[in-house]
């Protein structure tokens, strides 16, 4: 049995709470208010493709409890698969949309790079995850399109390895390994978007006479609409 | 209790949480989203589907196309067919492709082993019992040298590719060895529906690799010709789209888009120079927060004006 309880620094409880805390500040994980500045459409897309990933992930565990064959002898299979198949597209839509706005902001700027890599990734990952699913879907398509993919991984000596020829492997890929790796990356990304808080524009001047540094817990003209910081949504959750 | 942080970080960016703030709900936003998104995606469900065209059978083949059956058995015979002369993964019978002078395909080894003619139709062949001419054909075929087996197969080929309309019955009459026997018998295997199960069934009673059957198909010219008149041609942009009229994979249209163009459209090696150069371009992409220069062009470009119009205003 353990020996006595640690308390403070010596509790791996307190030190992953703290961890925890430096990731991110209680507060900034649901905060309910944002930077004034956000107030443009584009906004949207993040929250957007999450809302169509929502459809991804339940269509396809719907066909996953029907199994492989199910959408090519079922109306409702069928119905179900073109359920994933849309919400795959509008997935993608937003998920493109939501790039190309975060490129035209340069939202990397700030010590957000992470963030930027983790999407980006998060994205090819989407890629090869909706690629592996045309690969795993036994009809013409599948056989077409996995003869024709072989070359290219092939010729850069990674075929024997993925084959695309191979559907049992393809199915596992599809249905395991590459949504759990988009899975991490993109609680990943959205933490990092939550400890990080949304990029201001370019040249944008925080209001105030002193924002050089500012002390948090004190009367510092933060916001117009009074509102204030709590102090705990500010400590180390930013680098 | 007061707690003092930078207000810029790094490239002089300044912290986020220094400005002015207004009320937002983002869970409020994310069922809003959930909701506009699952009307958009049943309702494109309903009135759309999805395409799904049946996968090719072998016996459908035989049936539609025997010709392109039997010309396809006498070029894995002949040690002719794209898989036979492939390289790498399947065999040695070719580097495979290159970039520059690196051989990139080879790296990879022989390591899904597959050989074309014993594997995609002898093998099959032999399972069938109390047929005495194709066991004739069988011990003719396995008695005779590489060299003389290449020479039967090599000539029917041949002679196939002359006849009218490529058919068996109207082949020229030639030393073709046992090999008109043979691929005949495997039209009529094939024909039966039980040559997926005979390609698929080796060490295991469960399979879920299609890999030789797959090769077999892509090996003929049937598949591709179905795939064109579905503008899935790898010059139709075809890694992209799906059947009918339906979207596709838009997302790879860069990585399709190299094979359209020279020089990689006219080139032995297209495969591994797009892969490379995606491979590039991806780490670009990834990298693009700390990569000088390009990481300051959303500044100059100006679309973070519209973005931010109140802002610029």
């Amino acid at each position: 049995m353990s020996s006595a309880p640690q308390t403070g620094e010596g509790s791996w409880t307190v030190r992953l709470r703290n961890r925890l805390s430096r990731t991110v500040p209680p507060g900034q994980l649901l905060p309910d208010r944002q930077p004034a500045y956000v107030t443009s459409g584009i906004y949207i897309f993040g929250v957007a493709s999450l809302a169509a990933l929502v459809y991804v992930i339940a269509s396809g565990l719907i066909l996953a409890v029907g199994g492989a064959p199910w959408w090519h002898t079922s109306s409702i299979g069928h119905f179900v698969n073109s359920t994933h198949l849309w919400s795959v597209e509008l997935f993608f839509m937003f998920m493109v949309v939501h790039l190309w706005g975060k490129f035209f902001m340069a939202a990397w700027r700030g010590r957000r790079g992470l963030t930027w890599v983790t999407g980006a990734v998060a994205f090819i990952g989407s890629i090869g995850t909706a690629f592996t699913g045309y690969l795993s879907q036994s009809n013409f398509d599948s056989q077409w399109i996995s003869t024709q993919a072989k070359d290219g991984l092939n010729s850069v000596a990674i075929g024997s390895t993925f084959n695309v020829l191979n559907t049992g492997q393809m199915l596992l890929w599809h249905v395991m390994l590459l949504p759990l790796l988009v899975g991490v990356l993109v609680v990943m990304h959205i933490i990092l978007v939550r400890r990080h808080g949304v990029v201001p524009p370019f040249d944008a001047v925080p209001p105030g006479p002193n924002h050089a540094e500012r002390s948090f817990g004190a009367d510092d003209g933060h916001g117009r609409d009074e509102h204030r910081l709590d102090p705990a949504e500010s400590s180390g959750g930013r680098p | 209790m007061s707690t003092t942080v930078r207000s810029h970080v790094g490239d002089g960016t300044p912290d986020a949480h220094l400005f002015d703030t207004r009320p937002y709900d983002l869970v409020k936003e994310f069922v809003a989203a959930l909701v506009v998104v699952g009307v958009l995606t049943v309702i494109l469900s309903a009135v759309l589907s999805s395409p799904d065209r049946k996968a090719l059978s072998l016996a459908a083949w035989a049936d539609a196309a025997p010709a392109d059956v039997v010309a396809t058995a006498a070029a894995e015979l002949a040690g002719t067919s794209t898989s036979a002369t492939y390289g790498p993964p399947y065999n040695n019978a070719a580097e495979g492709q290159k970039v520059g002078p690196l051989p990139v395909q080879k790296w990879g080894g022989v390591r899904i082993p597959i050989d074309s003619a014993n594997d995609l139709v002898i093998a099959p062949l032999t399972t069938i019992s109390g047929d005495a001419a194709l066991d004739g054909a069988l011990g003719t075929w396995q008695g005779a040298s590489d060299a003389q087996r290449g020479t039967w197969a090599g000539q029917y080929s041949d002679a196939l590719s002359s006849a009218p309309d490529g058919e068996a019955a109207k082949v020229a009459s030639g030393d073709y060895g046992p090999v008109p026997v043979l691929t005949n018998k495997f039209l009529a295997l094939a024909s039966s529906g039980s040559l997926e199960g005979l390609l698929t069934t080796g060490a295991s009673f469960y399979s879920s690799d299609e890999t030789k059957p797959l090769l077999l198909l892509a090996d003929g010219a049937y598949l591709e010709d179905q795939a064109r008149a579905e503008h899935l041609g790898g010059d139709q942009w075809g890694m992209m789209n799906e059947t009918g009229d339906y979207p596709g994979q838009p997302w790879m249209w860069l990585y399709t888009f190299w094979y359209q163009v020279k020089p990689f459209s006219t080139s032995e090696n297209a495969d591994s120079l797009v892969w490379v150069l995606m491979a590039i371009l991806t780490l670009v992409f990834v990298l693009l927060p700390y990569i000088p220069g390009l990481r300051s062009l959303p500044r100059y470009l100006g679309v973070h004006r519209l973005i931010w119009r109140q802002q610029t205003r």
